[in-house]
């Protein structure tokens, strides 16, 4: 075996199915002096590839993982390591029945062929499943089962055959050297140290799995993952099995109630359990290579926790019962504290890459969107927003977090997870100054990350009677919904409403480089006056949308940053990463500094004048502008900063005033109000009615890397002279025109073949033709909801998706999936609103 | 030696007893203690000693054949119900735990309550025709428990077995051990005791109904007692050391068929071919 080099490109810590298929695909790209380390032996360094179960459902409501599903898949597939076994999830519930529609309507969404089976058909497919105990199936035929030590292998071999690469097994990582940089908080890496010598690299990505946290903590950055316990069991032999002399010849069953899957393997069955409590370990608990009996990451069974699920099994499959149990581990996998991978730049150290958190079924898919990230400076196969690792705040990065997280959702593997299903614990973590106020009027929290948002207010119970509104007729649909929220949107629409936006992160570039530094990363212009504000979109390398936030030139050489709490990571990494070095400019969070209150509606001027002398007129304080003002409140006169902006399409302002001022800003406008109409008024109104019946765009939902501002809608008639990171892919796709628009559609009729009146959620629905036909251009981008909710105010329910240009059409009749069932929508509006489209509502 | 049964065996009264022992499962590298004196269990798994996993299925197959019934019994803490219930998931009949309240063991002890439990066991139920061990225990290897105890029992034993053949018309059992170039075969009355060695059988492994029935399975528990000290108890441990981890120099032979010839030779030069 060589010398470890001195020196590489790039060094690529983990040759599990992550880190052997990325050093594949950089080799792809371009990349060369590639080295690949891994304190195990290959082909099987001993982490959880090795255990790997190996079988893929291309089936997810999340976008990103199931798009990155069907690509590892096919990536599998080209290799030829890779078998269509066909896969059925069995329903023993009406609630998993039910659960099974909603598999359907993404399965259709994704172009995944399925179909759902009676019991009789289950049994057809799997003759030796006891058909009495379930209720049907969902049956998908391209869930395939693939060799992931082998394609590492053939991955590696890629890079070799290239003369890309070096590998080094059975060299464990010892330290990360970093160096610092000019910015605050943020070091760079230098080198990685081994127990075979050290080895300075521009670039480091960790993969290695369940001990990625680790190894990540040696250069003082975080990976939050914490190894979690799969128990598996291999049982056998069986006739029935052996006789297919085939690895597997019958399809995987996931028994969806009980939490786990039996999936044959040669004469075995495995049956893989997520039903039992969640074990978790610290990676130091993890034996060494050496130390381990089986493998590190097959730890030793714990057969108390698998007993119940043994019983379960039996009931589905009798002969299970008689076979031998030759072999059973506590398998280890890695559980973050959102359930998405870590992907990306890791924020703390420049230059070191996550690519952890990842299994099998998505492995080279995201070794994909990793190595093209680090390529291209953002993905190219799939938006991976979800993913980035840039996304957690510091209070998620806390083993406390990450292990309460993940014990609350390792047990929801295999559940019916609600869109909005909220998490039980770990709550509160960041609240408002306002928090106790709307704890007493009953606010219904969402957490959003680490923050507290009030969705909708107990409180307001009585505006139910008052539009006469009615509770949902399916509990699925009425689930984490309020009527109440549509009351407060009619109320708002009516008086007006006051909205908590403490939720907003905040940051303030200041110095002679501020505005110009600004002005690069953002398509539109911001440096204007002081006292202007600009609404912009920023842009990948690629001119897709990275971020869409609101920027305020509040000093001559200050500018701060307004972006969306789910977004709050993400941004704040790309101006650090992106910011001059030279000190020109300087970077300060100040989200803990300022609180924001939105109040709108009819009534806000007049709320807000018993506060102010400031000229609330359009003259005075017009649309997009910042005005300091001194406000009156019991607590005395405060300052505030009026922003006339309206993210619910009413006339109002964003108030911001110095954190400490909150409580009493509060109570002045709930005095101002008390005879005006004015209700506390949730995220329900806020972030889906007011802003669908606008047909406002939401990072995340609507805006993602795959789309252009020009397919969104976003693009300015003019473009500024200056330039900024995204520009050329921006001018080109203004030439090209849109392929698809962002339209909204109305929902023409809610009435399912049982009856009842269904309402979409926005949980990626497709959106299909009057024959039912998928829409999708030539991208391979499908039509689907991108967000939905209702429209009180236009007395219908809104769907925002995109559309091909022929189909975006004001009145075109197409038809939306839910719950495996067709409903009939109308284009109602594009580019654009489908109330109050001439925005008169918000200058008046 | 007293032969206190010398008629036939009436199968379904056979009775045999197998005594096993909760060791750290084999396969993993033992770490030790910082103090060097215990090894470090905080990441094993455990297991009953191979050699007793051959035992147990001994045991069940004599039982299965013949009728009767099959006992497991082990001196140790109370997670040792751990390796009974395993044995019971495999077939074995009753459990009886030996309850050790985490003081030292030495061979001595452990032998002296096995002696007495097997006493209190056979008052009540009859005698064993047949008490196995395993040759030695995987952790402290001390080769002793089963002589002691057949000695305190006054029975025969022969240690080393790779072959039990039970005759319940004579009753008598042959019983085989390997040596160097061939067999040594003993004959036996019963009671006897034996100690054998992995070799003897493929030992099964649970099924899940197995495994899930030993999970409902009584086990009786005795307290050891404080047995009289028999002066026997002379030794002490001091310490353990963890031997040299021997490098394992892995050389690449080739690959594909052009590792053929190196491959050849090596064979050739371990005197396989």
């Amino acid at each position: 075996m060589s010398e470890l080099p001195a020196k590489s490109k790039v060094v690529v810590i983990g040759a599990g199915i992550v880190g052997s298929c990325l050093v594949g695909h950089l080799s792809q790209l371009g990349w060369t002096d590639i080295v690949l380390i891994d304190k195990g032996p290959l082909p099987n360094p001993g982490g959880s590839t090795g255990h790997a179960s190996n079988f893929i459902f291309p089936v997810d409501h999340n976008k990103e993982m199931a798009l990155l599903g069907v690509q590892s898949a096919n990536q599998f597939r080209d290799l030829g390591l890779s078998v269509d076994s066909g896969g059925i999830e069995v329903a023993r519930t009406e609630a998993r029945m039910h659960e099974l529609a909603r598999r359907m309507t993404s399965a259709k969404a994704w172009g995944v062929e399925a179909s759902l089976l009676t019991p009789g058909e289950v049994k057809e497919l799997v003759p030796f499943i006891n058909e009495e105990v379930i209720l049907g199936g969902f049956y998908c035929s391209s869930v395939s089962v693939v060799d992931s030590l082998e394609t590492g292998t053939q991955m590696r071999n890629l890079a070799l055959e290239q003369e890309a690469l070096k590998v080094f097994a059975n060299t464990e990582v010892l330290d990360l050297i970093t160096e610092e940089t000019p910015i605050e908080g943020q070091t760079k890496i230098k080198a990685v140290v081994t127990d075979k010598g050290t080895i300075e690299a521009e670039y480091v990505v960790i993969a290695c799995g369940v001990w990625s946290n680790r190894i990540a903590n040696l250069a003082g950055a975080y990976i939050p993952l914490v190894p979690a316990v799969h128990q598996m069991a291999d049982v056998g032999p069986m006739d029935v099995l052996a006789e297919t002399n085939n690895e597997i010849g019958y399809p995987i069953v996931r028994d969806m109630d009980t939490f786990c899957y039996e999936r044959q393997s040669s004469g075995s069955m495995e049956v893989g359990s997520y039903g039992h409590r969640a074990i978790l370990h610290h990676p130091d608990e993890i034996p060494s290579n050496d130390a381990a009996a089986l493998s590190p990451t097959e730890m030793p069974f714990t057969p108390d926790d698998f007993d119940p699920q043994m019983e379960t099994a039996i009931e589905l499959m009798d002969m299970l019962g008689d076979a031998e149990i030759k072999y059973a581990i506590n398998g280890l996998l890695s559980l973050t504290p959102d359930t998405m991978p870590c992907l990306g730049e890791i924020p703390e150290v420049r230059n070191l890459w996550s690519a952890a958190a990842v299994w099998v079924k998505e492995g080279p898919g995201m070794a994909q969107v990793v190595a093209e990230w680090m390529t291209h400076g953002y993905p190219r196969v799939i938006d991976a927003h979800g993913a980035d690792i840039a996304r957690f705040y510091e209070e998620e990065k806390s083993d406390e977090h990450i292990w309460a997280r993940a014990t609350e959702h390792f047990v929801k593997t295999y559940g019916i997870v609600h869109p909005a299903e909220q998490w039980a614990g770990r709550r509160n973590l960041q609240v408002s100054p306002y928090f106790s106020r709307q704890e007493a009027l009953g606010a219904e929290f969402f957490a959003a990350r680490t923050w507290e948002r009030p969705q909708w207010y107990q409180s307001n119970a009585d505006l139910v009677q008052r539009y006469e509104l009615q509770e949902r007729e399916v509990e699925w649909d009425n689930r984490w919904w309020s009527p109440i929220s549509t009351g407060e949107h009619l109320n708002l629409r009516e008086n007006c409403g006051l909205v908590d936006l403490s939720a907003f992160q905040i940051y303030e570039l200041t110095g002679p480089g501020a505005v110009a530094f600004a002005d690069h990363l953002a398509v539109n212009k911001v440096d204007k006056p002081v006292g202007s504000s600009v609404y912009t979109p920023w842009l990948t390398p690629d001119g897709g949308f990275h971020s869409d936030l609101t920027m305020m030139r509040t000093a001559e050489n200050t500018v701060q940053i307004v972006t969306g709490v789910f977004d709050g990571g993400r941004d704040q990494f790309w101006v650090k990463k992106l910011m001059p070095q030279d000190g020109s400019v300087a970077f300060a969070n100040i989200t803990l500094d300022v609180t924001t209150l939105g109040l709108w509606g009819p009534n806000a001027p007049a709320v807000l004048a018993q506060l102010t002398d400031q000229d609330l007129s359009q003259a005075g304080s017009p649309y997009g502008s910042l005005r300091t003002v001194i406000l009156q409140t019991a607590s005395g006169p405060i300052e505030a900063t009026l922003f006339r902006i309206s993210y619910v399409g009413d006339t109002g302002w964003e108030i911001y005033t110095a954190w400490g001022n909150g409580p009493a800003l509060w109570d002045a406008l709930v005095v101002a109000g008390a005879d005006l109409g004015l209700r506390p008024t949730g995220g329900g109104v806020y972030g889906t009615s007011g802003r669908l019946e606008k047909g406002y765009r939401l990072m995340g939902n609507e805006l993602e890397s795959e789309y252009s501002p020009v397919e969104a809608g976003l693009a300015r008639p003019k473009v500024k002279a200056s330039d900024f990171i995204g520009k050329e892919a921006y001018l080109k796709a203004r030439q090209d025109g849109p392929e698809v628009q962002m339209c909204t559609l109305t929902v023409e009729d809610h009435t399912d073949s049982a009856g009842r009146k269904r309402f979409m959620m926005g949980g990626n629905e497709p959106l299909l033709t009057l024959d039912g036909a998928r829409i999708v251009d030539s991208h391979g981008r499908a039509s689907r909801v991108c967000s939905a909710g209702p429209g009180p105010s236009v007395g219908k329910h809104l769907l925002l998706g995109y559309l091909p240009n022929e189909l975006a059409v004001i009145g075109t009749d197409l038809q939306v999936m839910y719950q495996n069932e067709y409903f009939p929508v109308k284009v109602g509006a594009i580019d654009g609103s489908v109330f109050d489209p001439e925005d008169s509502r918000l200058k008046s | 030696m007293t032969a206190e049964q010398t008629s036939r065996i009436d199968a379904s009264e056979l009775r045999v007893l197998v005594c096993i022992k909760r060791v750290p499962a084999p396969g993993a590298r033992i770490n030790l203690t910082d103090d060097g004196q215990r090894i470090d269990t905080a990441h094993l798994g455990f297991a009953m000693s191979p050699h007793e996993e051959c035992a147990v299925e001994a045991a069940i197959q004599l039982t299965q054949e013949a009728g009767g019934e099959a006992t497991v019994l082990t001196v140790g803490p109370e997670e040792a119900e751990e390796q009974l219930r395993y044995a019971v998931s495999l077939g074995i009949h009753k459990a009886v735990l030996v309850k050790t309240d985490g003081e030292a063991v030495n061979p001595q002890r452990t032998a002296r309550a096995i002696g007495a439990a097997v006493a209190a066991l056979e008052a009540a139920d009859g005698p064993f025709h047949l008490i196995l061990f395993g040759n030695e225990s995987a952790d402290s290897g001390g080769f002793q428990v089963g002589i002691r105890v057949a000695v305190g029992l006054g029975r025969p034993i022969v240690t080393a077995i790779k072959g039990i053949d039970l005759e319940l018309e004579a009753p008598a059992i042959t019983a085989k051990r390997e040596i160097d170039g061939g067999l040594e075969i003993y004959k036996l009355p019963t009671p006897a005791v034996l100690g054998v060695k992995e070799g003897l059988n493929l030992p099964r492994y649970p099924t899940m109904k197995g495994r899930l029935a030993s999970k409902k399975a009584e086990i009786t528990q005795f307290q050891p007692g404080e047995s009289e000290p028999d002066g026997l108890d002379g030794q002490t441990s001091l310490g353990l050391i963890q031997p040299p981890q021997k490098a394992s120099n892995v050389v690449r032979l080739g690959e594909g068929p052009a590792a053929a010839p190196a491959v050849v030779d090596l064979l050739d030069e371990l005197g396989v071919l």
